[in-house]
């Protein structure tokens, strides 16, 4: 493959991978604290509603997306009131969460469907976008694109260096501990359910304000469940969530630009590799050994008597 | 009591005759309840959208009364809602999507006095009949101006399902553009989704950096039509006039017009002269067609295109005469031979020009 057809791929890969990567620094957050959220399709699908609905109201797309943040963190305040108030079980809350807000979603959307709404559009970096071959790949996206680029790290020097990181790192290995110091676990798993929310609600809104700028029903088609298994493939490390979600929007990318360049291989076996990518991810975490799960992943947090 | 029991067999026998001859028949001038069953929203601008606005004309005539109900899954759930429909006591119901055909075989069996009608099947009963466009006619003629607009040659098509329905779509738009650029390639990328906006416009996108300059689709949203005004090329859409979507890009677009098509059934079922069959109608019938040209189409491609449109409704013009090769050369129309409409419905080959494959 020439630099003519890559350069493409590449761009196309960090574009496709934007919305998994919002969504998987989502779900780490929340994992980080301990609880698994396997709504995150759902609470993607209401963020992606929610900001086309307030760019169609107000034109304004920044306030779009921080609507869609907000009503990430409202969905997913539903996770969190179920399993961290009434103790719920945290696997059938998350599914259900995605039912829900996706059913919710494409309700409240359907006299929407076909409209358009404004958006984000391309702005190139002055000086970085010129670059030979990282110019076009890296530097000439929307600004949704670029923030994503600052989010890993910020998130690393949160879980590293800040209280509130540790605390949250803390109350997802062993609650107990937490209680022992004194310090109120459930506020920190609150913490990561509504702040992993947010994340998520923004992935959704790229998916509306900036991929399209269209709305139709399922728009997220699948994208969270792929963020659940990148957090796995990812270790719970920012960092490699970038790799991974890049790697995973190539190949959506890659089998579509393998048929427009005429491969003779079925259509059928490049639109699997996702998805056997996905189950290849979960083989080759497993062999892994200390892949750094946190220790309470799941396990609510006893009521003390 | 002997006498009770004859008089009580005379009240049955009554009470039966007053219920069979109380059966509702079909005569002129009753009043017509019409159901249609969704597979999308109808505000998908797509395909529901199309049958929806003959939909709406419908009600208006005299005697005439619709309803709709959208976005119904193939399968189980459709059943249900033909069920109800029946129930209802509709007279006429239009189911409008393939996976609709089975759940509504087994509906028209359990209600004979209701006629039901499916689009894009096969299957046909007593009071079940089946029905399609001959959209490629209007592929045919969207290739022209394809092929007009084109200089480098390449044309982009993003396809739902290698099913005979879309090859035939992709054969025919390939003859319309080799009638005008005999050289020309069409280039095609499955996305295996009716309905995707985000995948369909990657895949657009896809053919863009393959050096396509005109994107066609045979997909239900509107993806790759944004995709081609982004990139400043050319588009053609599908099912309904696109160029509200990209009106710098689209150039015109196969559509649907169900009415006169619809309106030939009723006036059937009300004349009680309808009768179970397959129906394919075209351009003749004025159930397909071409949108409006895009300002960016030059008068002599309209005049020709217009032309080879007029031949087409004639009869004088066939889209799918031999000799026609598949992509590895061999010939699968003869020479001469006008391809029957058995060949058409089960096509599974692409032609020469066309690169791609149908798996």
């Amino acid at each position: 493959m020439n630099s003519e057809l890559l350069i493409p791929l590449l761009t196309a890969a960090v574009i496709s991978g934007t919305p998994i990567l919002y969504a998987t620094l989502g779900e780490i957050i929340t994992e980080k604290a301990g609880v698994l959220n396997l709504g995150v399709e759902g609470v993607m699908m209401m963020g992606c509603f929610c900001a086309f609905i307030t760019a169609q109201l107000t034109g304004q797309p920044w306030l779009a997306f921080l609507a869609a943040g907000l009503a990430g963190l409202c969905t997913a305040s539903l996770h969190g009131l179920v399993c961290l108030v009434f103790q719920g079980n945290q696997v059938v809350s998350g599914l259900a969460l995605t039912i829900f807000g996706t059913g919710l979603a494409n309700y409240l959307g359907t006299p929407y469907i076909g409209l358009a709404a404004p958006g984000f559009s391309p702005l190139p970096i002055p000086g970085l976008a010129e670059l030979p071959f990282l110019g076009p790949v890296f530097f000439n996206h929307d600004p949704l694109v670029y923030l994503s680029y600052l989010l890993p790290g910020c998130l690393w020097l949160v879980f590293r260096h800040s209280r509130f990181g540790l605390g949250l790192r803390a109350v997802g290995q062993s609650p107990a501990a937490v209680l022992a110091a004194g310090l109120n676990a459930t506020a920190y798993r609150w913490g990561g359910i509504l702040i992993g929310g947010f994340f998520m609600g923004l992935g959704g809104a790229y998916l509306s304000l900036a991929y399209t700028h269209l709305w139709t029903n399922n728009l997220s088609a699948g994208r969270g469940w792929i963020a659940v298994a990148l957090v796995i493939f990812a270790f719970w490390r920012p960092g490699r969530a970038v790799f991974g979600a890049y790697l995973f929007g190539g190949i959506m990318a890659l089998q579509l630009r393998l048929q427009a360049g005429g491969t003779t291989l079925p259509s059928s076996l490049l639109l699997m590799l996702p998805y056997a990518l996905t189950v290849a991810v979960l083989l080759f975490s497993s062999w892994q050994r200390g892949t750094q799960a946190p220790a309470a992943l799941g396990t609510n947090i006893e009521p003390s008597s | 009591m002997r006498l009770h029991l004859r008089s009580s067999l005379v009240i049955f026998c009554a009470l039966l005759a007053v219920f069979v001859f109380s059966q509702p028949s079909l005569a002129a001038d009753k009043d017509l309840k019409i159901g249609f069953v969704y597979v999308s929203p109808i505000g998908d601008g797509g395909w529901s959208y199309a049958h929806d606005i003959a939909r709406q004309a419908m009600d208006k005539m005299p005697g005439i009364s619709t309803s709709y109900v959208e976005a119904v899954p193939e399968g189980p759930d459709s059943e249900r809602v033909m069920l109800q429909m029946a129930r209802k006591k509709y007279d006429l119901i239009f189911a409008t999507s393939f996976g609709y055909m089975d759940p509504m075989l087994k509906v028209a069996n359990q209600f004979p006095n209701t006629i039901f009608m499916h689009c894009s099947g096969f299957k046909t009963a007593k009071n079940m009949g089946n029905y399609f466009g001959r959209i490629y006619q209007a592929r045919y003629l969207t290739g022209m101006v394809a092929a007009s607009m084109s200089t480098s040659k390449v044309i982009g098509y993003v396809a739902a399902f290698p099913i005979p329905e879309v090859i035939r779509g992709i054969n025919a738009f390939t003859l319309g553009v080799q009638s005008v650029q005999p050289d020309a390639s069409v280039r095609v990328v499955w996305t295996k989704t009716w309905y995707d906006p985000v995948k369909e416009k990657e895949a657009a996108k896809s053919l863009l950096d393959v050096g396509a300059d005109v994107i066609t689709q045979h997909q239900d949203s509107p993806g790759p039509q944004e995709a081609a005004q982004e990139k400043g090329v050319y588009s053609i859409g599908y099912n309904t006039d696109m160029a509200k979507f990209a009106p710098r890009a689209h150039l015109t677009a196969p559509v649907w017009n169900w009415l006169p098509y619809y309106e030939k059934i009723i006036a059937e079922v009300r004349a009680g002269s309808w009768a179970p069959r397959a129906d394919w109608p075209g351009m003749a019938e004025g159930v397909v067609d071409i949108a409006p040209f895009g300002p960016m189409v030059p008068q002599e491609v309209q005049e020709k295109v217009l032309a080879k449109k007029a031949a087409i409704i004639a009869g004088s013009e066939k889209i799918f005469v031999g000799p026609l090769k598949d992509q590895s050369g061999t010939v699968r129309i003869a020479e001469g031979v006008v391809a029957p409409d058995s060949d058409l419905l089960s096509m599974n080959w692409l032609v020469q020009g066309v690169i791609g494959t149908t798996e």
